[in-house]
């Protein structure tokens, strides 16, 4: 077995020190009729290059969103990753360090946390921002518990333009019940939340881009929540988007959660990503995950520290902010050098170039009979409307090798309302080919469909 | 221009004059340890990316367009690349040596993992295409199921939690389901031993449980008896890990689980520390009804400083029907994806599958190992474990002695008593001989505790090292020499952080110096 180190000689010698005569010795106080007398019924060990093969054979039974057209979004995007970024999360250094609890031997860590923290509050224009959490969605069901514990009172109220897999994990987190108030898909991009804010209500919750691409008024959102004195949670699930459309800091948000697998991190068929949170900083100690902050050491140099730990549940166990230990490191370390590369002018350019091809693609849509554009507003992403339920349009396409878009009836099964929209984002890697080809085989299949 | 107390400028793209020799020296030459700040070299004109500048007219932007400046500081790719690998050599890693970290299993990461994750059949798939689009994507997640529940003898496997306490959340909330499906809703109470991990309390917690802890016995294990006397007709499970976080078997587990389910609780299993069993026992022998498995720990996905985990939990046949959605259906035909909850399954607890990128990377280190590879590794990790111990104990204090450890050997301070040297001065030593330290203080139901755990992948030169470096510094902490420890680590890249003033007045990003009140000089 080439990852375990030891010969049968050197087992045998490291017994006789022990003073145990088998290795089953060891496990003398595991019960005699729990241990197994047979080995486990799984195949035995193989060599690299047929683990290879094996792998090779399931990665090819999928179809790569590189393989053809593809406008899927929906909270997961497709951007080009620098070569560098990939070369550099791979460095021993980075991929194999445990979590820097030890700071003297975890600077590198450390300090890219630092960056990265500064990189995401900037971004979201926040005062501060942790060190990173497992995804976006479960980023948004904390930032709800905070402002829970912020407020002090429980109301929570959820746009109907949030990403419905962000809406089901708050109500896991949550439970059904009165001070959990899921208002009803608007892919029409209606105002639906502003009157519906009371003085028990502790935050709500508005994502824009929204979950159908269309911006959404945060300062009106913001000015509604705080005029009631509750908060206001910001989501997005598109970070490209800030390079071009105002940060929600400047627009008075009180948290924001982000899904930021956009910057640097690939599909991977819905993870691991990396969740951004920022807040204020007069609500740091009430925020979840990890916090990363500078020092000195004992010489006076500059140097970072995990901090403000008694949060955490390692140091206060049942009175911790959150359960949560683990943060999502490697994903943010990808984020933090994919945002270096991109740099302030990069990064408007990416995002202008995003909105551009999604111009084109709204453009293209128009012009394909039976087909709605819902949107006055997006960024890159948009929502249609068929005459026709989207679910075996979008099927009937990916048997050409056209990943459509999402058909809304997807996330949304018992809402009839939402049977015939589709979901499509476009990006950087959109090319008038792949509008072209959309727009040839949505005609296609929709007079195909009619007749 | 103003500079930092380290003779740094401060400001994003503030250049600084040809030939300032501080900036030189504290900027670091290739070896040396100091790497300024993204913020301090980078700029905004600056970037590494070279993209098409196209205009727009703003028309579907509905007057939402940015005003405000990012200030984000731009690299061209070459300076990337030194920044980030500069950083980089200020790490310790596993591949650079040991990592000692008890409950932690800091294996060796195979790099065929890493291969495999990337292909573009598992890496650029989107949770959201067509189900028909994705079938070898649910035949891996299919296969890494079966091998979780064979491993484990249970009836069912979650596997969309994104860390080990996110499965702890996942499978409690699946106890919590099934009993208020069985009207035993009023059950508030979760039992938990105190050398249970932080995750266990705050996730019981979370949930809206008040934990009652349950007592260690002189030998480090729990009492079944003990237990028997903490469970009321208001507990609704314990939580245990096992092995547990001393390193030991719980030798009663067995007695612990049918005493558990005879007064209507469930056993939440702790799935830590399943490197020392997988196998080798089966946790659904032992009557678990629910326990998450760390992808991170037990099947090598690399730690990546921090994360991603991935947490899958295993439930038993009592459990399986509140799994969280989305999971696989195999039937006729093609595989399906299950993405709603129906009947008495819980909804989702993240958007998507969960961690694909880790189960690939877990099912490669599976089938490359097979059964009987897992089998020896655990059975090695557990051997490794108890050399340390027999080559230490007679200088270092096992807190309880006479039984063999696990993966893992745990040791307390009173062999440093009177030497003026602290479990942590002990360990910051250690980094100066070449190893990082081992846990420390936890578990707490141990004075000044040391929790070592080698993992399988340690060769028996690295743990005789390993153990000559833990000798000659219990030897010279006990002949007076504690400068040594206190003043340790010298020989890394910084000495001992002052963390008292990081929390005091927390700066948790980068600021412009010239935004900042004037600094005390």
């Amino acid at each position: 077995m080439r990852y375990l180190p030891h010969s049968e000689h050197e087992r045998a010698d490291m017994l006789a020190v022990i003073g145990a005569r088998t290795a089953e010795d060891l496990f003398a106080r595991v019960p005699r009729h729990a241990l197994l007398r047979e080995p486990v019924n799984l195949p035995r060990h193989s060599p690299e290059f047929l683990v290879e093969a094996k792998m090779k054979a399931l990665a090819s039974g999928n179809h790569a969103a590189g393989d053809g057209p593809f406008f899927i979004g929906a909270g997961a995007y497709r951007h080009h990753v620098p070569a560098s970024v990939d070369h550099l999360i791979q460095r021993s250094e980075w991929l194999t360090a445990y979590t820097p609890y030890q700071p003297e031997v975890s600077q590198g860590t450390l300090q890219m946390l630092f960056e990265f923290q500064t990189q995401v509050a900037h971004l979201t224009g926040m005062e501060v921002a942790n060190a990173s959490m497992y995804d976006g969605s479960t980023a948004t069901a904390e930032a709800v518990l905070m402002a829970r514990r912020l407020t002090r009172r429980n109301r929570i109220i959820l746009s109907g333009g949030l990403h419905p897999h962000y809406r089901d994990v708050v109500r896991t987190y949550l439970g059904d019940g009165p001070d959990l108030v899921c208002l009803p898909a608007s892919p029409e991009g209606q105002g639906d939340i502003l009157n519906r804010i009371d003085g028990d209500t502790a935050a709500i919750v508005v994502q824009t881009p929204d979950f159908y691409g269309h911006l959404r008024d945060l300062r009106a959102a913001a000015d509604a929540a705080h005029a009631a004195g509750a908060l206001l949670i910001v989501v997005v699930t598109e970070v490209v988007s800030l390079g071009l459309i105002e940060a929600p800091g400047a627009l008075g948000a009180d948290i924001v959660v982000a899904e930021g697998q956009s910057i640097g991190n690939s599909l991977n068929f819905g993870g691991p990503y990396v969740g951004l949170m920022a807040t204020r900083k007069e609500f740091i100690r009430q925020m979840p995950g990890r916090l990363c902050g500078e020092t000195v050491d004992a010489d006076g140099n500059r140097g970072f520290v995990l901090t403000l730990s008694t949060r955490e549940q390692h140091i206060r166990r049942e009175k911790a902010t959150s359960n949560i230990c683990t943060n999502s490191g490697l994903c943010a370390l990808a984020f933090s050098i994919h945002m270096s590369l991109l740099g302030e002018a990069g990064l408007k350019k990416l995002a202008r170039l995003n909105h551009h091809n999604a111009v084109k693609l709204a453009k293209m849509l128009g012009t394909v009979p039976g087909v709605e554009l819902l949107n006055k507003s997006f960024f890159n992403e948009m929502t249609i409307r068929l005459a026709v339920p989207a679910a075996p349009v979008v099927e009937m396409l990916a048997r050409a090798d056209v990943l459509a878009g999402l058909p809304v009836s997807r996330l949304e099964p018992d809402n009839p309302a939402c049977e015939n929209l589709i979901v499509l984002a476009a990006t950087e890697l959109t090319t008038d080919d792949d509008i072209a080809m959309l727009a040839e085989c949505l005609h296609a299949a929709l007079s195909e469909d009619a007749q | 221009m103003s500079m930092n107390n380290q003779g740094r400028p401060t400001g994003i793209g503030t250049s600084v004059p040809v030939g300032t020799s501080d900036f030189t020296s504290v900027s670091g030459s290739s070896l040396l340890p100091n790497e300024p700040l993204l913020f301090e070299i980078g700029d905004r004109e600056h970037s590494g990316v070279d993209l098409p500048d196209v205009t727009i007219d703003g028309s579907f932007l509905g007057g939402f367009e940015r005003k405000s400046e990012i200030d984000l500081a731009g690299l061209t790719e070459p300076e990337t690349l030194r920044h980030y690998v500069r950083l980089s050599r200020l790490n310790y890693s596993i591949d650079s040596g040991m990592y000692p970290l008890g409950s932690c299993t800091m294996k060796h990461n195979p790099r065929l993992n890493e291969k495999m994750a990337r292909l573009p059949g598992f890496a650029d798939i989107h949770p959201l295409q067509p189900v028909s689009t994705v079938q070898g994507a649910l035949a891996l997640m299919e296969e890494l199921a079966h091998w979780l529940m064979t491993l484990t003898n249970t009836a069912a496997v979650c596997l969309t939690p994104k860390a080990g306490a996110h499965g702890e959340m996942a499978g409690m909330m699946a106890i919590k389901a099934a009993q208020e499906a069985a009207g035993q809703g009023h059950r508030k109470v979760v039992l938990v031993p105190e050398s249970a991990h932080g995750t266990n309390p705050a996730t019981a917690a979370f949930l809206g449980y008040s934990v009652r802890a349950v007592p260690a016995r002189d030998d480090g294990t729990v009492d079944v008896e003990a237990v028997k006397a903490a469970l009321s007709p208001d507990v609704a499970a314990i939580m245990l890990t096992n092995p547990n976080t001393c390193g030991l078997f719980e030798p009663e587990v067995i007695e612990i689980a049918a005493a558990v389910h005879e007064a209507g609780a469930y056993f939440y299993c702790d799935g830590a520390n399943f490197n020392a069993i997988m196998g080798v026992v089966r946790p659904g022998d032992l009557g678990i009804d629910a326990m998450h498995i760390n992808l991170h720990k037990t099947f090598s996905t690399p730690h990546g400083g921090g994360g991603p985990g991935a947490g899958p939990v295993v439930l038993s046949a009592a459990l399986a029907p509140f799994a969280p959605v989305p999971f696989v259906k195999k039937g006729e035909g093609p595989l399906a994806l299950v993405e709603h909850a129906e009947g008495q399954h819980l909804g989702r607890i993240t958007a998507f599958n969960g961690q694909m990128g880790m189960y690939v990377r877990a099912l490669t280190y599976m089938l490359s190992h097979g059964g009987d590879g897992l089998a020896q590794a655990a059975k090695d990790a557990v051997l490794n474990a108890n050399y340390i111990k027999a080559r230490l104990e007679r200088v270092f204090s096992v807190p309880f002695p006479g039984q063999p450890c696990m993966h893992e050997a745990l040791f307390d301070d009173s062999f440093l008593e009177g030497t003026g040297v602290s479990t942590l001065d002990f360990a910051k030593a250690l980094i100066d001989e070449g190893f990082h330290p081992m846990t420390m203080y936890f578990p707490l139901v141990v004075h000044g505790a040391m929790l070592v755990e080698p993992t399988e992948s340690e060769s028996k030169q690295t743990l005789d090292r390993f153990c000559d470096v833990m000798l000659e510094l219990a030897n010279d902490a006990r002949a007076g020499n504690a400068a040594r420890f206190t003043s340790a680590p010298l020989n890394a890249p910084r000495r001992r952080l002052d963390e008292t003033r990081a929390a005091r007045s927390p700066v948790l990003k980068w600021e412009r110096q010239e935004l900042l009140p004037q600094a005390a000089e």
